[in-house]
């Protein structure tokens, strides 16, 4: 083991399956020499050359159909768009072609790509550079949805991921480029299998269930409040699809208390569906309050840093809720 | 070039045989038979089977919604064709795609596409497989006109030509993106112009002429193998409207009839006829070979099994 970045995690996924698959390729953005706009791939082009490491025109759309074609014929993709309110360029060729290219055919192909891409906000890169839009990719069949919240499940996931058969989309998250953490040495060959959540705290009295850049942030909240004696328990999701529903549900009847956080704006995000899981499952029994969302405010994200940081949950926002409930 | 006889008879039988299958697909609609909906290439047969029919199966093609002809041409197994049109178990696509889904990757179709201009970034993506293996066969995209319209259009042509992709990309142009005509949705009269500011070459054809298709396809493969990709533009014409719910109150019948004495059929019979290269007798036996197979091919359809909603969760992940 030794700590290394989250971007450095993915690199290291993705130079590790390149070595491994020939059959492997990476397009995006300024992915070549630049080595991608948050460094994520810095290396890679002098390692694996421009065939296999492909810099694109500014063309989501063409980048994610290009990707999809290639993987549909034979080989395996990985795409990195260089903020994920990029997507929306890219929605038909992820959405209609992509994610529907199988159960349409009637089961004769598979499209086996990654779509990279990072969210989330606290950049100061406004409006358009700072969505977290997973609840739209998780809401498409066809398509798996992953968000890791430390280098090590960066760097596993991504592994999995590539290996995957499907289009997935593996949402990064920016701010968390720089974070570091323990990983296992390169060539361990860490996968962590897609679907299965991460107890990341164990506690007694209540369960926040999150994931991405939220999950190192309740992790604080629940080390602070741990002081005056409660216990929280914190579960990463990691895969919104698959989504391990079982995780969820067996913690929530342990504590009989659920908070959800996320980012992402709170209406029509991916928390509803985390508190239907809940309640629509025999934990309903066992809970002792109503199990609540906290969410990003339903505004775009806005440029000025305190605007900024107050329309997403903070520290204070998940203390409060977290009290609330018990 | 001369075309031996038995490539004249391919050409003739694949396009009698799309002209029969879509008039008994007409025919099923009115009937009640069919549920959904369906895109008619009724009078553009010759594009799709003009360029299909010269591909080896190792080459690709990428599908409209209007391309049971491109299927054909690509050798689909019609009985498959018509199951798929029916909702059938046995179609092509187990019944979940419809005939604007219609694909059979075992003959190099990579599928029709439900959206206009969907499957250009797709083609180039095949093409760079293609290129990335070094294989000497190539990808061909087919469209409409309306489709150069679309930014697929522009972001794939681009990309195909800066990394030299080995693409044919084939546009159909009807002159129609479904009710609105090309000359209040474009200001140009030759699409074929828009290769040029992509740095790529460009060729406008006569779109009911399968033979000379056909033979511009053979040199368009190597043109492209050798230097990249390339847009050629075949003009032709929709006899029927957009879909079945088409009134056609945006053309008029004289426009509709002129197009009609240009039939893509008669034209090759009266060349197969002129040059001696078959009989009246011989090309009346397509006819009804060709008319045989599409009954053939309702009936299997007919007497194929409905689709199981157990199995509704089969292939949304593989």
């Amino acid at each position: 083991m030794r700590d290394i970045t989250y971007a450095q995690a993915l690199n290291e996924a993705m130079s590790e399956e390149m070595r491994l698959d020939k059959n492997l390729i990476f397009i995006g953005e300024d992915i070549g020499v630049y080595g991608g706009a948050f460094g994520v791939s810095k290396g890679m082009f002098e390692e694996f050359g421009s065939e296999r490491v492909k810099d694109t025109p500014i063309s989501e759309q063409v980048i994610t159909g290009c990707a999809a074609g290639a993987s549909m014929t034979g080989l395996k993709t990985i795409v990195e768009l260089m903020f994920s309110d990029f997507m929306t360029l890219a929605m038909d060729q992820l959405a209609n072609q992509a994610a529907k290219n199988r159960f349409q055919f009637g089961g004769q192909g598979a499209v086996p790509m990654v779509l990279r891409a990072p969210g989330g906000s606290g950049t100061g890169a406004a409006e358009q550079h700072s969505q977290s839009l997973e609840a739209w990719v998780a809401h498409v069949p066809g398509l798996k949805v992953v968000i890791p919240s430390t280098p090590a499940d960066a760097k596993g996931l991504l592994k999995a991921s590539i290996r995957d058969n499907n289009p997935v989309v593996f949402l990064e998250q920016k701010l968390l480029y720089r974070q570091k953490g323990p990983v296992a040495e390169i060539g361990e060959d860490e996968i962590i299998p897609l679907g299965e959540a991460d107890v990341k705290r164990e506690g007694r009295d209540l369960t926040v269930i999150t994931y991405g850049r939220m999950v190192p942030r309740s992790l604080k909240v629940a080390e602070d409040m741990a002081k005056d004696g409660v216990d929280i328990e914190v579960i990463d999701i990691r895969t919104l699809v698959p989504l391990d529903k079982e995780a969820l549900i067996k913690s929530a009847k342990k504590t009989g208390k659920v908070l959800i956080v996320h980012e992402a704006c709170q209406t029509g995000g991916f928390g509803g569906e985390l508190v239907s899981v809940v309640v629509d499952s025999d934990a309903f029994f066992y809970l002792d309050a109503p199990v609540k969302r906290l969410g990003g405010l339903d505004v775009p994200i806005p440029y000025n840093p305190n605007l900024e940081a107050q329309v997403v949950p903070t520290e204070e926002k998940i203390t409060a809720a977290i009290k609330d409930l018990l | 070039m001369k075309l031996s006889k038995a490539i004249h008879k391919e050409l003739y039988l694949k396009m009698v045989q799309t002209r029969r299958f879509e008039e008994t697909a007409a025919r099923l609609f009115v009937e009640g038979k069919v549920h959904g909906t369906a895109h008619f290439c009724i009078g553009e047969e010759a594009t799709g089977v003009g360029v299909c029919t010269p591909l080896e199966v190792e080459d690709y093609i990428l599908q409209t919604h209007r391309g049971h002809n491109q299927g054909i041409g690509k050798n689909m197994d019609i009985k498959k064709m018509m199951a798929e049109f029916l909702g059938k178990e046995t179609g092509y696509c187990k019944g979940k795609g419809g005939c604007m889904h219609i694909a059979d990757f075992s003959v190099g179709s990579l599928g029709a596409n439900g959206i206009v201009g969907g499957g250009i970034p797709l083609a180039t993506g095949a093409a760079l497989k293609q290129q990335y293996n070094k294989e000497d066969n190539i990808t061909v995209c087919f469209f409409g006109d309306g489709a150069t319209n679309e930014g697929s259009f522009h972001e794939s042509l681009n990309l195909a030509a800066a990394w030299k992709l080995p693409v044919l990309f084939v546009c159909t142009n009807n002159f129609y993106g479904m009710s609105t005509s090309t000359k209040i949705s474009m200001a140009i009269d030759d699409i074929s112009i828009r290769a040029k500011s992509y740095g790529m070459k460009g060729l406008a054809l006569d779109g009911n002429d399968v033979v000379n298709i056909y033979e511009e396809t053979i040199k368009a493969k190597k043109y492209v193998l050798e230097n990249g990709p390339m847009l050629m533009v075949l003009n032709t014409y929709r006899w029927m409207g957009h879909s079945k719910s088409d009134a056609q109150i945006y053309r008029s019948k004289d426009e509709v009839n002129e197009w009609k004495k240009k039939d893509p059929i008669k034209k090759h019979r009266e060349f197969i006829l002129t040059e001696k290269i078959m009989t009246e007798a011989e090309l009346d036996a397509i006819d009804v070979q060709a008319a045989q197979d599409i009954k053939d091919a309702v009936d299997f359809a007919e007497n194929s099994p409905e689709p199981k909603i157990e199995n509704i969760f089969d292939d949304v992940y593989a």
